[in-house]
């Protein structure tokens, strides 16, 4: 890892820690730099640097709900909504407990696009109908309610490399 | 945000766009909105509740209950429940209008009726 001008460069080394933790978070320096034949201070310092610039956000536990008897529905919402409301709008969601995840998109036009969560489909309604749809400047609502997932990961480091190979 | 207005959705999720904060409004929706939207309504009860426990009226509410009950679908439910507000309406407006007062007048307290819009 290297400082240019303030700005921290990672090398192959820490992208492969990096792959590591995502892989498992809960690894011991030892075992991450016996995997990759470094020494553990070595992964230590690493890890350190990598806290503190940024590149790690934050450590957490994947909990399954189910199995906790907490089955929710999941949902994806698009939004279109007045142009000049759309910032007001995506910040507003942020705020509800139930929304997971809110973005912005432009194809034909700018639309607020939000994965939400709820216990069933009617508090999923109340919960649009009550909480999303009054606000202003909100035009329209779209919700595709998920039915079964296929695939749900987080990207990991090192998997863009597999794009450019695709591409070859 | 109008918080008691009715919101118009076509199925869970997916609304159109269209709202009403008072029986007024309501009335002119129902012409324009997707019927999709009146029968998702009508079979949830949603107009039903939105009637009694926003405006306060239970006789419209059980009148539209009358029509969920008869399954009546398409553009004659559209048809239906715009005869039974608007007929409501009417009568609510009448009601509310003194007799000696000019009806100038009359139609200004009309339309700051705590009946025809909610708080």
């Amino acid at each position: 890892m290297k400082s240019k001008s303030q700005q921290v460069v990672l090398d192959d080394l820490d992208r492969q820690i990096l792959r590591l933790l995502q892989e498992n978070a809960k690894q011991t320096y030892s075992e991450i730099g016996s995997k990759l034949n470094v020494a553990h201070s070595t992964v230590y310092d690493r890890i350190q640097k990598m806290e503190q610039a940024g590149f790690i956000v934050k450590y957490e536990a994947l909990v399954d709900l189910d199995r906790m008897g907490i089955p929710l529905i999941t949902a994806q919402m698009t939004i279109t909504a007045d142009p000049k409301e759309t910032e007001n709008i995506a910040q507003k969601m942020t705020r509800f407990g139930q929304v997971l995840e809110v973005a912005t998109s432009f194809s034909e036009e700018l639309v607020i696009i939000a994965k939400v969560v709820a216990k069933d489909q009617a508090e999923l309604h109340s919960f649009i109908a009550k909480s999303v749809a009054p606000l202003p400047g909100v035009l329209r609502i779209r919700t595709a309610i998920v039915s079964r997932k296929y695939k749900e990961e987080r990207f990991g480091v090192g998997q863009e490399k597999k794009f450019s190979k695709l591409k070859e | 945000m109008r918080e008691e207005a009715f919101y118009f959705f076509t199925s869970i999720g997916n609304y159109t766009g269209v709202s009403a904060a008072s029986l007024d409004e309501f009335v002119q929706k129902l012409k324009d909105v997707d019927v999709k939207s009146l029968e998702f309504h009508l079979f949830r009860e949603d107009f039903e509740k939105w009637v009694s426990q926003t405006l306060g009226d239970s006789r419209l509410a059980a009148d539209i209950g009358t029509v969920r009950i008869q399954k009546i679908v398409g553009n004659a439910l559209r048809d239906r429940l715009y005869f039974l507000v608007s007929r409501r309406l009417k009568e609510l407006k009448s009601a509310l209008a003194p007799a000696s007062v000019p009806s100038s007048v009359a139609s200004k307290e009309r339309s700051q009726s705590s009946v025809l819009r909610p708080s």
